[in-house]
């Protein structure tokens, strides 16, 4: 089982936590304690707003194991407002198309399910759904 | 400096081997090698692989494979890279004779898939991303191809099928290629036909995994057996570069730094620039990613890398070839394995056995192997000594 590794990463998974940068304020994520702009350490937490959009996507139909039970689901690349970029299942799509530019805001989901292998468990943790309008009218004030 | 040549080389056909396990598989790549190579006996072997503990339940190749192979008591372990395992072990056998302490250093990659089926396949697969950040969210190295490709497009205006011309080319030259899992040209139109896979990435962007191994011996110069009735080849330029492990760390994912840096630092010790090249083995794994290389590496502009395909300036006849025995696509994709397939391609080539795919009088090869989107990147540069 690999519960210890899950708990341990939490913090990032539920609520999108990564690091900011004393020496030269970048916003860290995933979290790597080295800073990537500058070099210097960085372990300050800094939770991000989980606002975003879609840098690029896809969508898979032969899913690993643990995740066929959500297959067919699309993966983006979600460039955050803070700057940096995140690897994520987008959710609550509905009818919509997706595209590049789209405004995306972070949610906690079922990430895969049990397996039938020994590793199987249920993991959460953040996914992203499309922002609706009155919502992307809110964050502009 | 020593002179590191490639003294011998091997290779089994690419493709769904039911009937042979993964030593077996080693060893009849190695078996080859060491019959081309005139009875050098190896003192290190360095075996190039990715997913036999996760597929196979097996990890410690090196003595697995040495023993089997009747080497029982050389040194002996595995290097791993992902898809570049099979160029970091090339390059472990390398600096082994390099260094002056190793006289001959056998080097097999060998990828044993189809002991799975399935979804665990692509699970082992996957284990070549970031696991916590990448993998858990249900990525593949699929996944990780579309998302380039679509952002290609997007970023450039590259037109629809634009990279039509380099699944292609592969299959043009696979069909001649003994050992190639598909040995069938495909037409261009069917491009524009086939299924996708990972939308907007169809059947023919993405290279088949299957089993294969291939194995090369390399020596010094001053130790060829004097009967040897092969034109020896020299290891002029090694290099092994890496970028972030994640596409999402990257502030320019479609820049592949890694493999831009280790194709500079090669050629710079081979004193060779890129025209000075007759061919280029490539990742081909996904289309995009043969285009972004030829990018990286310098032969051509950021975005225009699918003009070289549309143009056939990669076919044998071209400006630079690329999978000049069909490439990952056709050939066919050993994970850990491809890297030596590579080498052992190129060598045919610089050697002139190469048959119906031979480029005439080619004495300088450019090869590269990728782990991941260019996360590790392994770059040879062999000439005819
Ligand atoms: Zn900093």
């Amino acid at each position: 089982m690999e519960i210890p590794r899950h708990w341990r990463l939490k913090k990032q998974r539920y609520a999108l936590v990564g690091e900011v940068c004393p020496h030269c304020d970048a916003k860290i994520f995933p979290p790597r304690d080295v800073c990537p702009e500058c070099g210097d350490e960085a372990k300050t937490l800094f939770e991000f707003s989980g606002r975003g959009e879609v840098y690029s996507y896809t969508t898979l139909s032969n899913a690993p194991a643990g995740y066929q039970a959500s297959a067919p689901y699309t993966v983006a690349l979600v460039k955050l407002d803070e700057g940096p970029m995140v690897t994520a299942q987008l959710t609550d799509i509905g009818e919509q198309d997706v595209e590049i530019g789209m405004p995306v805001e972070m949610v906690t989901r079922k990430l895969r399910s049990e397996g039938d292998d020994d590793r199987g468990m249920l993991v959460y943790g953040y996914k992203f759904r499309p922002m609706e309008l009155q919502q992307l009218a809110a964050a502009a004030d | 400096m020593t002179d590191v040549v490639i003294a011998g080389i091997g290779q089994t056909t690419v493709g769904e081997h039911w009937h042979l396990s993964l030593r077996e598989l080693a060893y009849h790549a190695i078996e080859a090698a060491r019959l081309d190579a005139g009875g050098l006996l190896p003192q290190s072997l360095f075996v190039g692989n990715m997913l036999a503990p996760n597929l196979s339940g097996q990890a410690h190749l090196g003595v697995l494979i040495a023993d089997f192979a009747g080497l029982r008591g050389i040194e002996a372990y595995t290097v791993e890279a992902a898809g570049a395992s099979g160029g970091a072990a090339l390059r472990a056998g390398y600096l082994a004779i390099k260094s002056g302490f190793v006289d001959v250093v056998l080097v097999v990659g060998v990828e044993k898939l189809t002991d799975k089926v399935g979804p665990e396949v692509d699970t082992a697969i996957a284990t070549s991303l970031d696991s916590d950040y990448e993998a858990v969210q249900g990525m593949t190295p699929l996944t990780q191809g579309a998302m380039l490709m679509r952002r290609y497009f997007h970023e450039y205006g590259v037109p629809q099928h634009a990279l039509a011309g380099f699944p292609v080319t592969a299959h043009a030259n696979g069909a001649s290629n003994p050992n190639a899992m598909f040995r069938k040209a495909i037409k261009p139109e069917l491009y524009a036909r086939v299924g996708m896979v990972c939308d907007p990435l169809n059947m023919f962007d993405a290279a088949p995994e299957a089993d294969g191994a291939a194995a090369v011996l390399l020596t010094r110069a001053d130790l060829l057996p004097p009967d040897a009735n092969h034109t020896p080849i020299r290891i002029a330029g090694s290099s092994v570069a890496t970028d972030t492990l994640s596409l999402h760390d990257r502030p320019d994912p479609l820049d592949f730094r890694a493999a831009r840096l280790s194709v500079g630092q090669a050629c710079l010790q081979a004193g060779l620039a890129i025209d000075q090249m007759d061919f280029f083995e490539l990742c081909d794994a996904y289309s995009v990613y043969a285009a972004l290389t030829l990018e990286a590496a310098g032969f051509a502009e950021r975005g225009l890398g699918w003009v070289l395909a549309e143009e056939g300036q990669i076919g044998l006849k071209g400006s630079i070839p690329i999978s000049t025995m069909g490439g990952l696509k056709a050939r066919g994709n050993p994970i850990g394995a491809t890297g030596l397939y590579q080498v052992v391609e190129a060598v045919q080539q610089l050697r002139g056995v190469a048959g119906n795919n031979q480029i005439p009088e080619a004495k300088n090869a450019l090869i590269q192997c990728l782990g991941g989107p260019a996360s590790t990147a392994v770059t040879h540069v062999l000439t005819v000594l």
